[in-house]
């Protein structure tokens, strides 16, 4: 036998037991839209690279890192003892903030492309939990070092449940593993961040991609306007694939351009006996329901405040993971257009909060 | 040569009667055929290029611990304080560099020291005073605690005797 026959034989085989030609026909047939907004298309695929390089710095970190009472002082080793740690350790951090940034504007642009309507509306709302999650994440790994800032962030973050009426003061101290933050607390943070997040995390972003390939790239309604012929899609093995790897590419070097011409600082280790340091304040992407909490408490003073403001923002946010089933109708109407104004409010109220946080926090 | 073929529709509405040919595709010109070479060539050093950067300090972060005890490895002296009140017919365990060794105190007042790591498959012996002969329990190989040869059992090799030296502060061992 030749070798080309053995491959094809062997090929044969795998195919009869697997099915990959159905695959194989199937990447064939794919198409993806090409129009004036399809730039937006790439977004999802990098927070998919985002999140894959998360993993493989998480899993080299996890080589090192030690929770408990020497989370310090492992972090510690990685950023100036281990070779390259400093490097490897600046990448998880600016991965999981372009992570996020990547898959807010994934959202935004899902959003205004109205694809959450039918019959994407699963996919819409595993994307909503997907950054849930990926919030989450964020949250609990900022924690993991156990430096001045992380000890603050983690103590004021965990405020905000505690001020919930009745259940708060639990949650949070069920959260912290006591009333205040520590070794416990980062224990905890380190189970959550390596077991049960990546654990929910991963059958839901399989699920999303399922859909995905289920259901195909929407088109705005724009482009659904015009008739069949007038659109145009590009195969997507190669063409569109090539373009997504060049992102990918693209999206590789400003990260090590990033994780290296600015690696990750390491503050002071935590000292619960220490007055917080100045000018502290959250993380950028928490900045702004941080600061619309702070509004509605400087409006409406004292723990009814807080609990108006937490209220008023579970509304706010309920009802925009709910768009899918109030924006219904293909034909632009009334409700097609309240969506559009309550996007642009969402994007105006996040920016502006966030312009505001970081005015006042100089 | 990269532009993207555009599909337009769906279905594609031929008269009836028609023929599609396949268009012949017009033969490459040497010229051309040198660019997409040299371009692939390109493509595929550039690639290694990113596979290097990106495998070079992975591999040097992974292997930093192994560095670490190469670095500890290196000693060829070590100073055991007090160790010269050591009683005899006894042993002192200590790390010579990264590996476990023994020091060894003859009822007959005899200093000696050696590896402690067995020849056969790396586990640490011990000293038995009673039997005075250095025993490993994970496969019962012994050796002889005078000049550490391999008596019995599996060890293919005898152990790396060390020079020893007793004074007033404590006791120096060093490579031999």
């Amino acid at each position: 036998m030749t070798t080309k026959t053995q491959t094809n034989s062997l090929y044969n085989w795998t195919d009869e037991r697997l099915g990959l030609s159905e695959l194989a026909a199937f990447a064939r047939h794919k198409t993806v839209p090409v129009h004036a907004q399809s730039f937006w298309y790439y977004w999802g695929g990098i927070s998919l690279f985002l999140f894959l390089v998360q993993c493989f710095t998480g899993v080299l970190l996890l080589v090192y890192y030690r929770p408990g009472a020497e989370a310090y002082e492992s972090v510690r080793q990685i950023t100036f003892v281990m070779h390259f740690g400093w490097l490897i350790r600046s990448a998880h951090a600016w991965s999981a903030n372009l992570m996020i940034f990547s898959i807010l504007v994934h959202m935004f642009s899902v959003y205004f492309m109205k694809a959450y309507r039918k019959p994407r509306e699963f996919g819409w709302l595993s994307g909503m939990a997907l950054l849930g999650l990926a919030s989450v994440f964020g949250f609990s790994g900022y924690l993991l070092p156990m430096d001045e800032l992380s000890y603050f962030a983690t103590k004021v973050g965990l405020q905000i449940p505690a001020v919930i009426p009745f259940v708060g003061p639990a949650i949070a101290n069920m959260l912290r593993g006591g009333p205040d933050v520590s070794e416990f607390t980062v224990q905890r943070f380190f189970a959550l961040h390596v077991v049960v997040l990546p654990a929910i995390f991963l059958p839901l972003l399989g699920f999303h991609l399922w859909l995905v390939q289920r259901h195909g790239n929407a088109v705005p309604p724009s482009e659904e306007a015009k008739p069949p012929q007038e659109r145009k899609s590009i195969p997507f093995m190669p063409n569109f694939l090539r373009k997504d790897l060049a992102m990918w590419l693209i999206s590789l070097n400003i990260l090590a351009l990033l994780a290296s011409v600015f690696p990750w600082s390491l503050g002071r280790q935590f000292d619960a006996l220490a007055p917080a340091p100045a000018g502290i304040h959250p993380e950028w992407y928490f900045m702004s329901p941080f600061e619309m909490l702070k509004l509605l408490g400087s409006v409406l003073p004292g723990e009814a405040g807080e609990i108006a403001g937490i209220l008023l923002f579970t509304l706010g946010i309920v009802l925009w993971i709910l768009i899918p089933f109030y924006d219904i109708r293909k034909e632009s109407g009334q409700r097609a257009r309240a969506a559009h104004y309550f996007g642009l409010l969402a994007v105006f109220a996040l920016l502006a909060t966030t312009v505001i946080g970081y005015w006042t926090i100089r | 040569m990269m532009s993207d073929p555009i599909v337009t529709g769906g279905h594609i509405h031929l008269p009836e009667g028609t023929h599609l040919e396949p268009v012949a595709q017009e033969p490459l010109e040497p010229g051309e055929i040198t660019t997409r070479r040299f371009f692939l060539a390109a493509a595929g050093a550039a690639g290694l290029c990113y596979a290097a950067a990106l495998a070079y300090p992975v591999y040097r972060y992974l292997a930093s611990p192994e560095e670490m005890a190469m670095e500890a490895t290196a000693v060829t002296e070590v100073t055991l304080k007090d160790a010269q009140k050591l009683p005899a017919g006894s042993v002192l365990m200590f790390k010579f560099g990264a590996a476990p060794a023994l020091l060894i105190h003859h009822e007959d007042g005899r200093w000696i020291s050696m590896t402690a790591v067995c020849t056969h498959l790396g586990c640490t012996v011990q000293y038995e005073p009673q039997a005075d002969r250095i025993h490993c329990a994970c496969h019962g190989g012994v050796y002889n605690a005078y000049t550490g040869a391999n008596v019995s059992g599996p060890p293919p090799r005898p152990l790396t005797l060390f020079k020893v030296a007793v004074n007033q502060a404590g006791v120096e061992v060093s490579r031999a």
